[in-house]
């Protein structure tokens, strides 16, 4: 874990390089950049004073973990301290009859409507038959925003444009999934302050009517200090079973995350991770605990790589280097897979370390169509045998892929040198190979 | 094991119940000034998302102040900390700079849900109330029904609204908005565009096409980007400024969901850091709801 940190952490460790044990005054020390991170993630100003507080007790005087610092230390127990504060991954509720009804509630803007299309495609990849229905009938085309969502996944929307009485709306809903055999019917609902009384009793009216399995609040991760106190009072007034954290996909640290599960205790159920339909996945605390403290967001690569490359091609390649039969072929299919990751700056800014110094870092994703197109207009032949590519054949490739002798040169070039230095490998018998990802 | 996490998670939840009182408000200031009145200063300050580092400069004044003016009593900081905000908003007002070119055209730009679409509707209508003749350019054609919620204020506004297919290229119905305006002698064109995140690279370079589409029309034109800040967000409102101000230029800032309980402290660090003017704030969801930027006001909601 320690290979992961970012420039404050690094240079807490640097910071407390020298201390044999964690004494008072190294303990504080340490305390003083932990706060800044926190607050700067827009954890909640009185949620950090406890928390540093508690910390302090339980660091001061600790004994060192054996092979750790005292910098490594600290880091590693705030980390989980973080951890044991986010909780548990916690899964949906079962619905005890059907339709089981999921409210969405929050303020305006925090990605409630987007969410509600996101979680039925999600319940609906995983076999239930999900319906999708909006009681705002204040926003305009906010109906219309969430039908023409449900309908891009397939997914039933309800919908009544004329009736303007959301609790009304939600009770006709409610029977319609009935009758439809609808097993969890998600309910939007229209964003509203949490000062607004009139609207806030409305939300509470929804509720007691349908009853739902879940009342998920839909936060909006960059939210700052007043998150907090929106959250402390929808849950008062309407019951929170879990929250949503949304747009994720940005560099907002989340820190809200730290305040809800600390002030509130619901757990965080999902995160909002992006535009798409799919940029959605169940709430993991380690990640959080990660991008909180500025640690990098490793798991998530991770997981992108190995949603992206495929297993079986992999093995196969792998051989096939194993026995230096690697060929330009190869090479295309493994740009194929590295450019499935998406685009390689998102790549390279979750790697822990490399967001903060490689920020200004552009990867010319060109060079890798380029050197695409060049293998593409190549014969079978000369795939497998490049060795039978002379200068007209060159001469046609460049033409044929838009690019020029040298570029093709390039190729070929660097093709050489990934075969020689498989060679080498081969004969060390220390295989260590470039795209067998090592987790 | 997992009531010793109940406990602490109850202990946690009273502890900072009863620590929620700090307000600036709140805060008995009329104190003895020491190291705790300082202290719960701070976090009043961090609480109104001033940020870190702002508000340490906030603190380092008040207390070299106290010192130097030998104060003693907290109620004497208070005159002093309201005017150390407002020199902080210095030169981050002013008004909308309208050019009178027929069309002037004026481009909103922002995240995801920082309210641009009601903010465009709510410009509009003020434009209409001064007897100004308003297009409105749907040039999100990104968002689900985007295109209506605008069509819906163009009702509201009576303002023409011109617009495309959902999926269209953003640039040419800016295009076709100012094109029509000018040939038709319009005042203003209102530019709805999709939200953003400022880290999306691709997306940002869709709103330079934008902008240039715009200053094929004229090189002064657009008289103002607008970037749409949502009040309730917390630092990461610094960087989204700095990132769109970077890569398109933005000329003004409009800060909007100031009717709840957060305070939009956020415009401090923005204005230290950046210096862009800050135009409109937006208190409401009513159509009347938006007022021009006041430092003074802004600071007094700030510290109530």
């Amino acid at each position: 874990m320690f290979e992961l940190l970012t420039e404050k952490f690094s240079g807490l460790v640097e910071k407390l390089k020298r201390a044999k044990r964690l004494d008072e005054r190294t303990v504080e020390e340490a305390l003083k950049d932990i706060r800044r991170a926190l607050l700067e993630a827009d954890v909640n100003v009185e949620v950090v004073q406890q928390f540093i507080k508690d910390l302090k007790g339980k660091l001061v005087d600790r004994e060192l973990i054996k092979g750790l610092t005292a910098g490594e230390t600290v880091v590693k127990l705030i980390y989980d301290e973080v951890l044991e504060v986010l909780g548990e991954h916690s899964p949906l509720q079962k619905p005890e009859k059907t339709p089981g009804v999921i409210m969405l509630v929050g303020l305006q803007g925090t990605g409630k409507t987007t969410t509600a299309g996101k979680l039925a495609r999600l319940l609906k990849s995983k076999g239930y038959t999900v319906a999708v229905a909006s009681t705002d009938v204040r926003r305009p085309a906010a109906m219309k925003q969430l039908c023409t969502l449900a309908q891009s996944i397939d997914v039933k929307c309800y919908a009544d444009e004329d009736e303007k009485d959301a609790v009304k709306l939600a009770e006709k809903f409610v029977k319609q999934a009935e009758n439809d055999g609808i097993s969890y019917l998600i309910l939007d609902t229209a964003g509203r302050l949490h000062i607004d009384e009139e609207l806030m009793d409305e939300l509470v009216l929804i509720k007691s009517r349908v009853h739902p399995v879940e009342v998920l609040y839909v936060a909006d991760a960059m939210q700052g200090q007043d998150a907090i106190n929106t959250a402390e009072v929808y849950h008062q007034k309407v019951g929170l079973t879990g929250v949503i954290l949304t747009k994720l996909d940005g560099d907002a640290k989340g820190g809200i995350a730290l305040s809800v599960r600390r002030v509130l205790g619901v757990p965080i159920k999902f995160i909002g991770t992006g535009e798409k339909i799919e940029d959605f996945q169940p709430f993991y605390p380690d990640r959080i605990a990660q991008r909180i403290l500025g640690l990098g967001d490793i798991q998530s690569l991770i997981e992108k790589m190995q949603a992206a490359i495929d297993e079986d091609k992999a093995e196969e390649m792998a051989k096939r280097v194993m026995n230096a039969e690697f060929t330009l072929e190869d090479l295309k299919e493994q740009i194929n897979m590295i450019r499935n990751l998406g685009p390689l700056e998102n790549i390279l800014k979750m790697i822990p370390g490399v967001g903060s110094k490689l920020k200004h870092l552009k990867v010319d994703e060109k060079k890798f169509i380029k050197i695409e197109a060049i293998i593409n207009s190549m014969t079978p032949e000369e795939r497998r045998n490049p060795q039978i590519i002379n200068g007209s054949r060159k001469r046609r490739i460049a033409r044929g892929s838009g690019t020029t002798i040298v570029d093709v040169n390039q190729v070929l070039k660097q093709y050489k040198e990934m075969k020689k230095l498989m060679k080498k490998m081969k004969k060390s018998g220390k295989m260590k190979l470039p795209f067998n990802l090592p987790m | 094991m997992l009531k010793a996490i109940y406990e602490h998670l109850k202990k946690g939840l009273q502890k900072t119940k009863e620590q929620a009182k700090i307000g600036l408000s709140e805060l008995n200031i009329s104190r003895k000034i020491d190291d705790s009145l300082f202290e719960d200063l701070e976090i009043a300050l961090l609480k109104a998302d001033v940020g870190i580092n702002a508000t340490e400069e906030i603190i380092e004044f008040l207390k070299k102040e106290a010192k130097k003016k030998g104060l003693k009593n907290g109620e004497e900081l208070k005159g002093l900390l309201k005017e150390k905000l407002i020199s902080m908003l210095k030169g981050c007002s002013g008004e909308l700079r309208l050019l009178n070119e027929k069309p002037d055209v004026i481009l909103f730009l922002g995240i995801n849900g920082s309210g641009k679409t009601t903010t465009v509707g709510k410009l509009a209508y003020r434009f209409k109330k001064e007897g100004k003749s308003v297009v409105l350019a749907a040039a999100d054609t990104f968002r689900a029904a985007a295109i209506e919620q605008l069509e819906v204020w163009a009702e509201r506004t009576e303002a023409r609204i011109v617009k495309h297919k959902p999926g269209a290229d953003p640039a040419a119905v800016v295009f076709d908005a100012v094109n029509s305006a000018k040939s038709r002698g319009d005042d203003i064109v209102l530019v709805d565009t999709a939200g953003r995140l400022h880290t999306k690279e691709h997306l940002m370079k869709e709103l330079q096409k934008i902008k240039r589409t715009i200053k094929k029309f004229s090189e002064n034109q657009p008289c103002e980007t607008l970037l749409v800040l949502d009040g309730t967000i917390g630092q990461n409102s610094i960087n989204q400024a700095k990132v769109f101000k970077e890569s398109t230029d933005v000329s003004g800032i409009i800060i909007t969901k100031l009717d709840g309980t957060a305070k939009g402290g956020a415009l401090i660090p923005i204005c230290r850091e950046l210096k862009i003017p800050i135009k409109f704030v937006g208190v409401g969801e009513g159509i009347e709801d938006l007022q021009p930027f006041d430092p003074e006001a802004f600071v007094s909601a700030l510290l109530d």
